[in-house]
């Protein structure tokens, strides 16, 4: 009866909300203030680069790092009075991999389990059911330490997955990992989306986001800069069509002269010239008009990296 | 059918009761969430290939028993024993180097071994995920490295019993008294692993443990030494376990027993509480 109560409160609920949140260490601001909602069965993105405050937050919805300031609810109960009953149902998959590297991997799945409080017996085939779901079925009775990143990041992934949690917290999931072991990981996870996981993940890469958010926010310096899909926000802060002309190094034109008429508008990054259009071949075709020689040329959709690079005026990976 | 399995998975689930000790209900739930026996569980699995560390813990205190025993207790005869009495000088040394073995035993599971665990394999990170909390932790930790001194300690009194170095059936209070000395130090242990930055730290643990182990009336007795340098000796944790276990070991049990194992009770409740709060908040920034 009580379990049905408090099921059906967090079903109309945000999984997590909070208002003002705040983090400070010590004089350092690393969050400051930032109001999110995160709704059941959503795969929600904390979008930015390295120091902008997303594992910050994500340390404080996982409830291992009591907040500063502000209003937070994790499964509509309140991490500082109730830590470790939200954190029961939650999976968490770390920045680093933290596997134990004294056991194999599936003692992994099982101790870790056993963490939880859950029998040996349950964890017996539900570690059987995660290493068929990670791909390591084959290797279950390997040690931890020789297997590859991706396959590290898959085990750490199902390990979160042990206790069946109602939200998965996912910092920088796919982070130091070739585009192979990549795809393959955001296979799993969407899979998981599909059977109604509530996912939220950080990362500093636009593919990722744009592949796995129904929603997102973009931040920048422990603010939030934007927020919504990420259709919407390419929309909202972005063109259709992107212009890149690349120069040689020390022979790239001033911008100022392109500001008006050609493009909605221009950025100068280092090496290469953006032009914001709705019709790539079409501004391409007046910059060779007005004698650009530019030595390569590119006419691409507009990314979230464009967002980002709009929102706070420089790009995302430095 | 991911779904389904999910779903029957939760069904099945049944919540843990809440199984806590008197001492420790008046905690908060996100400190402790009764759950330590659990690593307990993590470390049997994890230490079931480590049977050669084991055994090397055994035979240490061994070899240091033939060599001190019966090589050098050949040019020593007789030392003068707790009661007054002369005894062999093996049986005197025994009793020592018993409660040497469980302090070293505890001392470096949990020194090392805590250190790697937290600085490097970021497993307490892991752990504290998941509804445990840094009193689960701190207690789990400790009593796998009391139970490793307290091995160490069972093989070495079977040797004892065996070449008949245990005289008193008192002796059979020994095995619980290393058990309290192991579990002070591992405390003691871990709370100052807390304090540890790098592995350059470690050197003061042997510099704390090498003039215990010589000096706490291991090999001679206290009188040797001049009063003020006795009064220095006689603050040191090993010697009130020599002590004790000399005592148990040759029957001479006076009422200063209870001060030497209220010396280790309070050891080991600082030392845990010490280490739980101190990684809680390392560990929860």
């Amino acid at each position: 009866m009580v379990a049905a109560t408090v099921r059906d409160v967090t079903d109309v609920c945000p999984l997590v909300k909070a208002a003002g949140l705040v983090k400070r260490f010590g004089p350092v601001e690393a969050v400051r203030g930032i109001d999110v909602e995160v709704r059941r069965g959503e795969a929600f993105g904390f979008l930015g680069p390295n120091g902008a405050g997303k594992s910050s937050t994500m340390r404080m919805i996982g409830c291992v790092s009591p907040r500063s300031g502000g209003e937070l609810t994790v499964l509509g109960m309140d991490p500082d009075t109730d830590g470790a009953r939200i954190r029961a149902r939650l999976g968490v998959v770390p920045q680093e991999d933290n596997l134990d590297t004294e056991l194999t991997v599936r003692q992994n799945l099982q101790v870790y389990g056993r963490y939880f409080g859950l029998s040996r017996a349950h964890l017996r085939a539900k570690a059987a059911e995660l290493l068929e779901f990670a791909q390591l079925t084959d290797r279950a009775d390997d040690e931890v330490d020789p297997l590859s990143g991706g396959m590290k990041r898959r085990l750490t992934i199902a390990r979160s997955l042990v206790n069946d949690p109602d939200l998965l917290l996912l910092d920088e999931p796919t982070t130091g990992l070739d585009p192979q072991a990549r795809h393959l990981l955001w296979d799993r996870l969407f899979r998981l989306k599909q059977s109604g996981v509530t996912l939220i993940i950080t990362t500093h890469y636009m593919d990722e986001a744009e592949q796995l958010c129904d929603r997102l926010v973009v931040m920048n310096e422990g603010r939030i800069a934007a927020e919504g899909s990420p259709a919407e926000l390419i929309s909202r802060y972005s063109t259709r069509e992107v212009l890149e002309l690349r120069f040689p190094p020390g022979e790239q034109p001033p911008v100022e002269p392109f500001m008006d008429g050609m493009a909605e508008r221009v950025e100068a990054l280092p090496d290469r010239l953006l032009f914001y259009t709705a019709d790539g071949e079409a501004t391409l075709a007046a910059a060779h008009g007005k004698g650009l020689r530019p030595v390569s040329t590119l006419v691409r959709r507009s990314t979230l990296e464009d967002v980002f690079l709009h929102l706070t005026g420089r790009s995302l990976v430095e | 059918m991911a779904r389904d399995l999910a779903e029957a998975a939760r069904a099945a689930r049944t919540p843990a009761p809440p199984r806590r000790a008197l001492l420790l209900r008046v905690l908060p739930t996100g400190l402790y969430a009764g759950r330590a026996r659990v690593l307990l569980e993590r470390s049997a699995l994890a230490n079931r290939r480590a049977w050669l560390t084991l055994l090397g813990g055994f035979f240490e205190p061994l070899f240091f028993l033939f060599a001190l025993g019966v090589g050098f207790g050949r040019l020593v005869s007789q030392v003068t024993g707790p009661d007054g009495h002369p005894m062999s000088y093996v049986a005197f040394v025994a009793p020592a180097l018993l409660a040497a073995s469980a302090m070293n035993g505890a001392v470096y599971d949990a020194t090392f071994n805590i250190f790697f665990k937290y600085r490097y394999a970021k497993l307490y990170d892991a752990m504290l995920a998941t509804p445990l909390g840094p009193v689960d932790i701190a207690v789990g930790e400790i009593s796998w490295a009391l139970l490793r001194g307290g091995t160490y300690a069972a093989g070495f009194l079977l040797v004892m019993a065996g070449g008949g170095l245990i005289s008193s059936p008192w002796g059979l209070l020994a095995l619980p008294v290393a058990l309290l000395e192991a579990f002070a130090f591992a405390a003691v242990g871990m709370a100052a692993t807390s304090y540890m930055r790098s592995w350059q730290d470690f050197d003061l643990v042997q510099l704390a443990l090498i003039p215990m182990f010589l000096f706490s009336t291991t090999f001679f007795p206290l009188s040797v030494f001049p009063r003020p340098l006795q009064l220095v000796v006689e603050c040191f944790p090993l010697y009130h376990a020599v002590e004790m276990l000399r005592g148990l070991t040759t029957g001479w049990v006076t009422p200063a027993m209870l001060g030497h194992a209220a010396y280790f009770a309070v050891m080991a409740v600082a030392g845990s509480v010490v280490a739980a709060h101190r990684f809680g908040r390392l560990l929860l920034r």
